[in-house]
């Protein structure tokens, strides 16, 4: 018997007074897969990110997360959640190694020094962990940034387009941290906006377009280099259906 | 029971840390504080049966003001690197995220209480800290307006005029506890008998209950979007 999806969400909508950004949205992820959303600017995808980690509830629909239906109860969801959003949830006036400290107190961790030490090491920064953020560039602060949102060895990490604002060897270290966490076995949904990028990280890719997933393929169903062209074309579908893209 | 005291005292742990290095909300509650009480100084000419009566007034203007300033600040930090959803975040209780904060808030307002007592003392040639029942309430309105100031801060934080928006919801709902703590204050400073003061002191700690009950009821459904 195949594993029950680790995200089941249907008919998912999510308006903000008038505005519908969501609309009846479906979608399931399997645990261990690496789901690359895409989409315009103004799609949702954001606020789905934001929904699935439990920060904005649902207006109507399904929405289950690691065995748990959401918004309630949320507490358990989270705990087998990391999330790196566009800001990167840090203190500037406190060390990179107190920022961990402080996230894995919140999460219960358990050998908390052993563990900050090990996640240090992972995204790079076992030599400025005694440094204040607020000396840190964006690049550092995002490799911190992902460093707290694994803190404590979560079952799904949700990111929000990751890549942005970083040089080319912070995204190549992101990469290789996104690669070590997916080869745990660990399930990963990012939004990005960078096709090249994620064409060799996920092993899915999902187009969300007008509050909805508009088309879907695996990695191994697409030729090389082959993901700028599908993303095209569901973008041109997208626009013939009733009311237009986004 | 020991995740809600484990969260809760993270986040203490946290504000207290990075107010150590950064001093940028106790160092504007201070100088505010201290501005106040120096003009007040300049302002009035006082002798000492009227200084004992407008002591109290002038003292819990200045907790007040100065509070506000540090409650904005409290969570303009959270809200403005997103920080505030890293601690929503959390498999954590969000009332233990609440109480830390707000415990946080109630050492800065003491901080400030503990270093313009001595400085009013000098300025006004009096001793405020030979006043163990001033102390007391001090203790008391402090920590109902840190309850109620922490929880409208939260929700003030998330406009776009948060810094006006504060003491719009906060002035109106603290009024009885201000009267309270200004009348109870006066009552120890003037020696006014027990029975014109408890009532008073009863009122603060009726306050502090009912409005931290409250916050702690309603502070889950404040946060969520």
């Amino acid at each position: 018997m195949p594993d029950a999806p680790l995200i089941d969400v249907s008919k998912l909508i999510k308006r903000f007074g008038p505005k519908v950004v969501l609309r009846n949205l479906e979608f399931q992820a399997m645990p261990g897969e690496f789901v690359a959303l895409l989409g315009p600017n103004g799609a949702g995808k954001t606020t789905f990110l934001r929904i699935l980690s439990s920060l904005s509830s649902p207006t109507l629909g399904k929405v289950r997360v690691a065995g748990h239906d959401l918004p309630r109860p949320s507490s358990a969801v989270r705990r087998k959640l990391g999330v790196v959003s566009h800001l990167p949830l840090l203190y500037g006036d406190l060390t990179a190694e107190e920022n961990l400290r402080f996230y894995a107190r919140m999460y219960g961790v358990e050998r908390m020094g052993d563990r900050i030490t090990e996640v240090l090491g992972l995204v790079g920064l076992e030599a400025r962990r005694r440094d204040l953020v607020r000396t840190f560039s964006r690049g550092m602060q995002q490799r911190l940034a992902i460093g707290r949102a694994i803190i404590h060895d979560p079952e799904l990490l949700l990111l929000d387009e990751p890549h942005t604002g970083l040089d080319q060897d912070a995204c190549e270290m992101l990469d290789d941290v996104l690669r070590n966490v997916a080869a745990r076995g660990r399930t990963v949904v990012m939004t990005s906006h960078d096709l090249s990028r994620v064409e060799d990280l996920a092993s899915r890719f999902d187009v969300l377009t007008r509050g909805n997933i508009t088309a879907s393929s695996a990695r191994s169903a697409l030729a090389r280099d082959g993901l700028l062209a599908f993303y095209r074309q569901s973008l041109e579908a997208a626009k013939a259906l009733p009311g237009g893209a986004p | 029971m020991s995740a809600f005291f484990r969260a809760m005292g993270a986040v203490v742990w946290k504000d207290l840390a990075a107010e150590l290095r950064s001093r940028e909300l106790l160092s504007a509650m201070l100088v505010f504080a201290l501005l106040v009480i120096l003009i007040f100084n300049f302002a009035l000419e006082l002798d000492a049966s009227t200084r004992a009566t407008v002591t109290s007034g002038v003292l819990w203007t200045t907790f007040v003001f100065a509070g506000t300033l540090g409650l904005n600040r409290s969570l303009a930090i959270e809200k403005d690197r997103g920080c505030l959803d890293g601690l929503l975040l959390a498999p954590v209780d969000r009332t233990a995220i609440y109480f830390g904060k707000a415990a946080a808030n109630l050492v800065f307002m003491l901080v400030v209480a503990a270093i313009v007592l001595p400085v009013y003392s000098v300025l006004y040639n009096t001793n405020l800290l030979a006043q163990p029942g001033l102390l007391l309430v001090i203790l008391l309105g402090a920590e109902g307006y840190t309850a109620v100031g922490t929880l409208l801060a939260t929700m003030a934080v998330q406009t776009r005029t948060r810094d006006m928006l504060l003491p719009i919801l906060l002035f109106p709902v603290v009024i009885p506890i201000l009267v309270a703590a200004v009348k109870a204050s006066s009552g120890f400073l003037q020696a006014l008998p027990a029975e014109e003061v408890v009532p008073w002191i009863n009122l603060l700690l009726v306050y502090d209950v009912v409005f931290t009950a409250a916050a702690f009821m309603v502070f889950e459904f404040i946060v969520e979007e």
